[in-house]
């Protein structure tokens, strides 16, 4: 176990590295856009002293690699800082925000991640058969054509024609867990449909290659049905690629999903996220460039660490 | 109209049948659907306004990074949201008049210098504090002091002294000025204790509603004030929803989700009027897209170039494949009908032939670059296409380059010689001139810059005989259209649409789109 202490240490440590790096280019990236946060709050609105006054009020004038150090000073502590644009506090306002994204994330995620599974192990049961090929002709179809397509495509005949579940998806903490529920189940739908085909391939696709172990072929002679050797014996042993997989799926589910957000209007860090960076919010942008960061990482972590615990000759090295 | 379904639709108004069932009973009759909605409207405006119930409203441009304090507030959404909660002193009556709100009354000097607003009796802050004349002092004084971050600072410049006397509030001008109180209706200018000066975003004001709940970019939630003084506000909810994208506020409005929206794109607008229950209500304003070009640049102080440009311009063609018909042809002033001191002038039509005319007297070689970018106006890369197209008739080559809309305002417009851009509009004549053609305006886009102009627009404002001031803004929107660097191709409608859940729309309400930004407040939901 110590094996997996040490490895555990050195991600973190990594992570952590990863983590300051990409602050310092995000930082550096909303430096380089054009224009700053006073004159994208004021707009085409922005007259010369409205927008002095504002530079000031803000701090704008200091040095960049000041104000970088200072927010790197306060994140140490803690303290995320507050948003220039609306001077709230930024861990407040995410915190909601993170929240929404991850229920989200969460729904989609325990619906498409099992059926994903599931298909690619009815997949493999009935290979080049017509169940596999219709698994894979959906799929892959649906897969192939753009997320915010399939969006619109759900609300005219779901939402505006059949009137089964609304299309705009703001929930709010007045509604219970089943309202909410309702009210988000077409982004569910659509971003299942998005990540279904890629976990789905590569479980299909894993489980082949064991297939043609000889420990397979002893289970067949052993007379166990077909369904039994792909769940108790292929799968097992094919389990860390598809984890790897469904672990960026994942992190796809947190960090990739604006355009749904903005098709469904749904209140997520990612609408979030594109609101600061086109008013050149530093601080809010760097928080949620952090927490997406800390987001993948983490979730690369977990799924290194499955593989190993999975696979006895990496648990018990000689 | 047959006697049995006047009655029917009686019922339907009032609530007794409901609306499904009176356009089944009236499709019986062999009334068309179209036909029986609109007689439904109708008869819902006979029967008046109905209390109670939740309107809900989906709005374009609000985002998370928005402020609740008025004078940071940039976009239609923030708009419609002031107008929730609060009040300026006067406000714009539907055909572009004035009429009071805070202050009940209002009254010029001789010389436009001094202005006094006596403040509404007994009216109170939604936190049920009374109004007092300090508090819209304070107001003005924190939108024009020299901490200023509002938007409004650039109308109040003129501004030389406020003081109070009773319920007075007594304003004192470097330079006299016809049109303050327009410049009072201002959404910014928000009466707030103490002038907003404590908690410029607490929202508390006169307003008909109170926020109860705030979700920035996102979702608010308002309620009937029980303390409002006036006649509007007949809902007794009203729910915002920030939805952004095109597509998905025109699904909302059809799905029943929501029962207003504004913004619907032009280009869709035909459809969306089509499907049952739904009416598209189309407003003109005083907004313009335009082509801008700074006249005190090369190759733009070339006034035979500018001409060129003018008549190489095609406006109706622009109007039909740009605004789809939403819309009315501009004359290369920025001043339209919606004004309340328009005159008409000739109007300038496209022509090939001039245009290759003066541009061979401009002795210009070459294309002539412009730029233009998504966000400068709706469809603006389309429109500099259709400009190019009409120019190559007239042996004009049109360069067209590409701008990112990320910092187009803050990179291109008012900075780059020649590109795309967009007008709001303003209340008068005279805020429009102020604001982008007076020599020294901060937004003088096009580098106007004429003495004789200036002159006029100074004399002009403090002008009290309403004949003289006319004829003196009809010479300097010719001025602007025959000098101007400003080439207009079109004056844009509000599109809006709602369900037939709601009753209450007034057409032609001047003003921002959403009938000023007062539809959910004058509107009413019939069950």
């Amino acid at each position: 176990m110590s094996l997996l202490v040490k490895l555990l240490a050195q991600r973190i440590a990594l992570g952590l590295l990863l983590l300051f790096l990409v602050s310092i280019l995000i930082f550096a990236g909303t430096i380089i856009l054009p224009g700053d946060v006073a004159q994208q709050i004021l707009g085409q609105s922005a007259t010369p002293e409205a927008l002095a006054n504002m530079r000031r009020d803000l701090g704008l004038n200091d040095p960049p690699i000041q104000r970088y150090f200072s927010w790197l000073g306060g994140l140490v502590q803690g303290d995320l800082g507050t948003s220039l644009t609306s001077g709230k506090d930024i861990a407040e306002s995410i915190s909601k925000r993170l929240g929404n994204t991850l229920f989200l994330a969460f729904w989609a995620a325990i619906i498409s991640v099992p059926l994903a599974i599931l298909l690619g192990l009815i997949a493999v049961r009935y290979r080049e058969r017509w169940p596999d090929k219709l698994i894979s002709a959906v799929t892959l179809a649906s897969i192939s054509v753009p997320e915010f397509l399939i969006a619109y495509v759900a609300i005219f005949f779901v939402s505006v024609r059949l009137r089964w579940a609304p299309s705009v998806t703001t929930i709010n903490d007045s509604m219970s867990l089943g309202e909410k529920l309702h009210t988000i189940s077409l982004p569910i739908a659509v971003l299942t449909l998005v990540v279904l085909a890629h976990m789905m391939r590569m479980t299909r696709a894993a489980i082949l290659n064991v297939m043609q172990s000889a420990y397979i072929e002893t289970a067949e002679l052993k007379g166990l049905r077909m369904f039994t050797i792909i769940w108790k014996h292929a799968f097992p042993n094919s389990i860390a690629p598809v984890v790897n997989v469904v672990m960026l799926n994942l992190a796809y589910l947190v960090v990739g999903v604006v355009v749904i957000e903005v098709v469904f209007t749904y209140p997520g860090m990612g609408q979030f996220l594109v609101d600061h960076v086109s008013k050149r919010d530093i601080p809010v942008v760097q928080a949620c460039g952090l927490i997406f960061a800390a987001v993948y990482i983490g979730l690369n972590m977990v799924a290194d660490i499955v593989s190993i615990v999975a696979n006895p000759r990496l648990r018990h090295p000689k | 109209m047959n006697e049995e379904l006047k009655f029917l639709s009686r019922q339907a108004a009032l609530g007794t049948i409901s609306r499904r069932k009176f356009l089944g009973r009236a499709g019986a009759l062999g009334v068309t659907a179209a036909a029986a909605n609109t007689m439904l409207a109708g008869a819902v405006h006979a029967e008046g306004p109905q209390k109670g119930g939740t309107l809900r409203i989906g709005l374009q441009g609000g985002s998370t990074t928005d402020s609740l304090d008025p004078a940071l507030a940039t976009n239609t959404t923030a708009v419609n949201l002031i107008r929730m909660w609060g009040e300026p002193l006067v406000e714009l009556t539907d055909d572009g008049g004035l009429q009071g709100k805070v202050a009940e009354s209002f009254e010029a000097s001789a010389d436009a210098k001094t202005w006094t607003f006596t403040i509404r009796k007994g009216i109170t802050f939604s936190n049920g504090q009374e109004v007092t004349a300090a508090d819209a002092a304070a107001m003005l004084d924190r939108h024009s002091g020299e901490e200023s971050k509002s938007g409004a600072l650039g109308l109040l410049r003129d501004i030389k002294n406020v003081s109070t006397n009773g319920r007075n509030v007594i304003v004192e001008l470097n330079n006299g000025n016809a049109d303050l109180p327009y410049l009072m209706s201002d959404y910014h200018l928000i009466v707030q204790p103490n002038g907003g000066k404590d908690a410029p975003d607490a929202a508390i004001g006169t307003g008909p509603y109170i926020m109860k709940e705030v979700d920035m970019g996102v979702r608010f939630v308002a309620e009937k004030n029980p303390n409002y003084w006036g006649d509007i506000g007949h809902a007794e909810t009203i729910e915002m929803l920030v939805i952004n994208d095109n597509t998905a506020r025109v699904a909302a409005l059809q799905s029943g989700q929501v029962d207003i929206i504004d913004r619907v794109p032009p280009r869709t607008a035909g459809l969306v009027s089509r499907a049952p229950g739904i009416t598209v209500a189309s407003t003109a304003g005083p907004g313009h897209y335009v082509f801008i070009a700074h006249v005190n640049t090369a190759p733009f102080d070339n006034p035979d170039l500018m001409m060129a440009l003018k008549y190489g311009i095609n406006r109706q063609e622009m109007v039909d494949k740009i605004l789809f018909g939403y819309g009315s042809v501009g004359n290369d002033s920025p001043i339209n009908a919606a004004y309340p001191m328009y005159t008409e002038m000739e109007q300038r039509e496209y022509d090939p032939d001039k245009a290759a005319e003066y541009f061979k007297k401009s002795g210009h070689e070459g294309p002539v670059l412009l730029r233009t970018s998504d966000n400068s106006f709706p469809g603006a890369p389309d429109a500099a296409a259709l400009f190019q197209q009409s120019l190559k008739a007239a042996g004009i080559e049109l360069e067209i380059k590409r701008e990112p809309n990320d910092g187009y305002w803050s990179e291109v417009w008012n900075n780059k010689p020649f590109c795309t851009s967009y007008w709001g509009g303003r209340s008068t004549q005279d805020q429009m001139f102020t604001t982008a053609y007076l020599s020294t305006a901060d937004w003088n886009d096009t580098r106007y810059k004429s003495e004789s102009f200036d002159k006029l627009l100074i004399a002009a404002r403090a002008e009290l005989d309403q004949d003289k001031r006319k004829s003196m803004y009809a010479d300097m929107g010719m001025m602007v259209r025959n000098e101007g660097g400003l080439i207009c191709p079109m004056f844009n409608d509000f599109v809006d649409a709602y369900t037939d859940k709601l009753g209450g729309w007034v057409e032609g309400v001047a003003g921002f789109s959403l009938m000023n930004g007062y539809a959910a407040q004058r509107m009413w939901v019939t069950g």
